[in-house]
């Protein structure tokens, strides 16, 4: 075993060399931020603690750790974007001490989330509002304007050209050229998915006749996995169309459709535009518990109606110690003014005040007892 | 090798041209094999070298990703790389000895008997675990039932088990290839089985279990799927791989691969770069080993 | 393998009549102990996690209201559950069996190109570079599946359209981005530079007199290589093939980032489609409640049984080529 122990010897050091070559790592970026963090409000509390959930909050999370940190150093949120289902499992099983979800906890989740949180139940806490966009690929269209029953239409593989008549009455003046439509989908589950087809079949139910969920059940058209994928596809085929969350289409510089409204305005998609959706939205939590119902087809001008809310899933009460201490600070930060103004730059839009002052209210019961 | 090259052809002069014909036809083939071949493969190291030596540089390597926000550039791989390093050594440490040691019960000891052939079944079997079952199984048991917290261990516990089957693998069919006339000698000249294994056959084995180890290593390194489950994910430096949340180079991909934004896809492939120059060091190193130690 | 068996006896046999104790003895029992140890160990670690996967694997079974086997459909999150593996199972089989179809004849060449065509100076650095890139980590291929080769390939897709389309294959209307062709591709080139690795090392295993014998009979380059060294070299081929295979059945992220996903079972292998165990697994595993998770389980253990028959397969074909052989 000579030769074991040699190689063992050699891997040692290879290993030490390795470390010891780059043993200047730091955790020091202040050099590269760009200075733009405002001091949070409320207290300090440093802790180390860990949460998941949401791939499409991951952004946001990320800037407000980074926000809170600036002025709270010992404090470390490690935010693992996993997924909602797998987030809010993990909280469940008391590895995440908050969990960030597209969508509300089904019974049996909130039944395991009750247990978690020592027979307190566990709030949802709307946090961010993520535009969804429908981006498309289409030369010589600027400003594409569709109705839901068009875009229901198209998504459904109905319409198949870019010419027809449909697509033309939304677009009086606009030369449409005669390209193929490629639709493109999330080939994975996502909440997305589940935000998109919900609002067709609320708005245009007779339309959009295939379930709802995170999963698409339509016919046709191209997945990409996650929203980079579905961008990567929008983004290399001329004449596709797909829905992915506002951030993603802005930073590949996509056209995004202005989608027609419970008013029947066309609306461009701004982080404004998207919170006016929400205003209207109804409280279906109970106590403390925030969970939200939105109103896709409510008749808010300038609202524009493609959103998903996602949240953050805390106990009320039965965190202890240092981590419940620090989700209530956190989230404190979260909701207030600073924090929801970090989401503009972002591709979020903030909560409207109606929704947001509920949050803080909620979040000032929570308790770590 | 050399042989074939310097006589073909001229021994035999009256070779047919049929013959000849076909020997021609063949070796175009497999000149255009090869150039197939080398095609797409050149292309994916280009790709990753061209778009990561753009991202890479002293800051990028010795840094982590603390403080870096939704849309800010700069930040590094330093965590991840430590991590990585970390969790593939424990990994290692635990999974090659076992592994070894079976290998050699399965073909020393365990010749034609049940059990061999019930831990060779299952091994096999094992080739075919999807890597996030691994991750799910070390979830379940070390996290959820013993309640451990997550850890770069326990990343290392699901890289293991990964590891376990494929260099149990590589390592019988080495130990097969042993001349049975050299285990044969040594018995003969009264060495004990133990000794003649320790000190014949596995040295002889050796540069093909090598082989064996760091492919299965480079595979685990690229590992992401059980990593998430285990080691969570962490934005600032973890030396100690047996508390708190841990990074990792795939990991690190995957997430900075899925960001919208520009420069996070950039610092992915800066990792990747990052993750191959890791494993080809190692490999050549554990090649260069090898050679050197190896009986022809 | 009998032989070594046949001369411990004897050689345990005669050290027993001559001394009670050798010197060897208790070496050997805490050796072979320890061999043992290991071996009952590995065994009782893929025995848990069999007996855990079996375990997690029953709710969704019990649950689902579709038929497992043939439904096409993965709706493990719907209420109530309703899901099949018969397009994973289509879209594993097929990538997996399409890779291997265009990777073995490539990875062939390649190791006999380096074993008996290139240069010897060049040799030993291409059979480096090739062992390189079977290190390789797979995401890293699905970056560049996804990032290069689904934007580069639309030439070559509608090429075997227009020209091959007779094939029911290459068939389809809607044909290029990210089908169950460019996956097969990425996975082929995943495998290449495995199964050309280890065919390497055993053509530079062919015992040279076998080579010099056919050269003096005046066979020509090919000629040998057909007589003498691939006779030899095909059970490790076919091992080195079947290792491959296990590789892309199992493949995980490279096919999850390159795959698209379309419902139902499409032959039409150049449009955008297709889907496999270990892509489902990880494309829907974050999104899962506690029956999905389970589901995917479920589907993991069919993964399981397939590469275990695929790993039967080759070890009895090994084995038959060897008696044939030997």
């Amino acid at each position: 075993m000579k030769n074991g122990i040699r190689l063992a010897a050699i891997g040692g050091a290879l290993l030490t060399g390795a470390l010891a070559l780059s043993a200047c790592g730091s955790d020091d970026n202040s050099g590269n931020g760009n200075g733009t963090a405002a001091a949070p409000e409320g207290n300090c509390v440093e802790a180390t603690v860990n949460a998941a959930g949401s791939s499409a909050q991951k952004n946001a999370v990320d800037e407000w750790i980074k926000n809170y940190t600036a002025n709270c150093a010992g404090a470390v949120l490690n935010y693992n974007p996993s997924g909602s289902g797998a987030g809010i499992e993990a909280f469940n099983g008391k590895q995440a001490a908050f969990a960030g979800s597209d969508s509300v906890m089904k019974p049996e989740e909130a039944e395991a989330a009750k247990t978690r949180c020592a027979g307190n139940p566990a709030l949802h806490l709307p946090m961010v509002v993520g535009p969804v966009a429908i981006a498309y690929n289409l030369d010589g269209v600027e400003g594409l304007q569709l109705s839901p029953e068009t875009l229901a239409n198209i998504f459904a593989n109905k319409i198949k050209k870019w010419n027809d008549p449909a697509i033309a009455a939304d677009n009086p003046g606009v030369t449409l050229p005669d390209t193929n439509i490629t639709t493109v989908h999330r080939a994975d589950e996502s909440g997305t998915t589940d935000n998109f087809t919900k609002y067709l079949a609320a708005v245009v139910p007779d339309i959009w006749t295939f379930e709802t969920g995170k999963v698409w059940t339509a016919p046709g058209g191209q997945g990409g996995t996650k929203s980079d994928g579905v961008t990567t596809l929008v983004k290399q085929s001329k004449g596709s169309i797909g829905y992915v969350e506002m951030s993603y289409a802005e930073n590949a510089s996509l056209s995004t459709v202005k989608v027609k409204n419970g008013a029947g305005e066309y609306t461009e998609l701004t982080a404004d535009s998207a919170s006016k959706v929400v205003a209207g939205a109804q409280v279906v939590g109970t106590g403390n518990d925030l969970a939200l119902k939105i109103d896709f087809a409510a008749k808010t001008p300038g609202a524009y109606p493609i959103v998903l809310v996602t949240y953050e899933i805390a106990c009320e009460k039965g965190l202890t110690g240092k981590e419940g201490e620090f989700v209530k600070s956190f989230l404190t930060y979260t909701a207030s003014e600073a924090g929801q103004e970090a989401l503009k730059g972002l591709g979020y839009a903030p909560l409207p005040p109606e929704i947001i002052s509920k949050v803080r209210t909620s979040i000032d019961a929570i308790s770590a007892a | 090798m050399s042989v074939l090259t310097a006589k073909t052809g001229q021994a035999i002069p009256e070779t047919s041209l049929g013959r000849k014909l076909k020997d021609r036809t063949v070796l175009i083939a497999v000149y255009v094999a090869f150039a197939l071949a080398v095609i797409p493969l050149v292309s994916v190291l280009y790709k990753v070298i061209s778009e990561g030596v753009q991202v890479i540089s002293a800051d990028f390597l010795t840094r982590s990703m603390n403080g870096i926000g939704g849309r800010d550039a700069g930040g590094g791989v330093y965590h991840s790389i430590v991590g990585t390093l970390e969790q593939v050594a424990l990994a290692s440490a635990m999974s090659i000895p076992i592994a070894v040691l079976t290998a050699v019960y399965l073909v020393e000891y365990g010749q034609g008997k049940r059990l061999a052939k019930t831990i060779s079944f299952f091994v096999d079997v094992m080739t075919g675990i999807p890597s996030i079952v691994a991750g799910l199984f070390v979830l379940a048991f070390w996290i959820l039932v013993l309640g451990f917290e997550v850890s770069g261990f326990a990343g290392a516990l699901a890289l293991g088990v990964l590891m376990i089957p494929t260099v149990v693998r590589s390592a019988e069919e080495m130990l097969k290839l042993v001349p049975n006339e050299l285990r044969e000698a040594s018995y003969a000249l009264g060495v004990p089985r133990w000794r003649t294994v320790m000190k014949v056959v596995l040295p002889t084995a050796f540069t093909g279990i090598v082989t064996g180890i760091m492919l299965a290593v480079a595979r685990v390194m690229g590992e992401t799927a059980p990593l998430l489950l285990t080691i969570w994910v962490t934005k600032v430096i973890n030396f100690n791989a047996f508390q708190g949340a841990q990074s990792s180079l795939p990991t690190y991909i995957w997430e900075q691969a899925s960001d919208p934004n520009q420069v996070a896809v950039a610092r992915a492939w800066g990792a990747a770069l990052t993750l191959i120059f890791i494993i080809m060091v190692l490999n050549i190193g554990a090649r260069l080993l090898a050679r050197r130690t190896s009986i022809r | 393998m009998t032989s070594i068996d046949d001369v411990q006896t004897a050689a345990v046999g005669v050290s027993r009549r001559r001394r009670a104790i050798s010197t060897g003895r208790r070496g050997d029992k805490i050796f072979r102990g320890a061999a043992l140890g290991s071996g009952v160990f590995v065994l009782v670690i893929m025995g848990a996690i069999a007996a855990f996967l079996v375990w997690k694997a029953i709710p969704a079974l019990q649950a689902n209201q579709g038929s497992f086997l043939t439904d096409t459909e993965w709706r493990a999150n719907s209420d109530p559950p309703r899901f099949g593996i018969a397009q994973l199972a289509f879209g594993t089989v097929m990538s997996a069996f399409l890779a291997l179809l265009m990777a073995t004849p490539v990875a062939i060449g390649i190791a006999l190109f380096i074993s008996f065509y290139a240069p010897r100076k060049l040799a030993d650095g291409l059979g480096f570079i090739v062992d390189l890139l079977a290190a390789v980590p797979s995401i890293i291929y699905g970056l560049w599946g996804l990032h290069f080769l689904v934007m580069n390939s639309d030439g070559v897709v509608s090429f075997l359209n227009t020209y091959l389309g007779w094939i029911p294959l290459f068939a389809g209307e809607n044909v290029g981005g990210q089908s169950l062709f460019i996956g097969s591709v990425v996975l082929a080139i995943m495998i290449l530079p495995i199964i050309s690795s280890i065919s390497r090392e055993v053509f530079l295993q062919v015992p040279t007199p076998h080579i010099e014998a056919a050269q003096a009979l005046g066979a020509t380059r090919w000629e040998t290589i057909r007589l003498s060294v691939l006779p030899y070299g095909r059970s490790g081929v076919i091992s080195a093939m079947m290792l491959g295979l296990g590789r892309a059945l199992g493949e995980t992220v490279a096919i999850a980032l390159v795959l698209s996903t379309v419902a139902g079972i499409n032959w039409h292998i150049l449009e955008p489609g297709g889907n496999t165990f270990a892509a489902n697994i990880v494309r829907t595993f974050g999104e899962s409640g506690e029956i999905g998770r389970s589901a995917l389980i479920a589907s993991g253990l069919v993964l399981f049984v397939i590469t275990m028959i695929v790993n039967m397969a080759a070890r009895a074909i090994v084995s038959r080529r060897k008696e044939f052989t030997e």
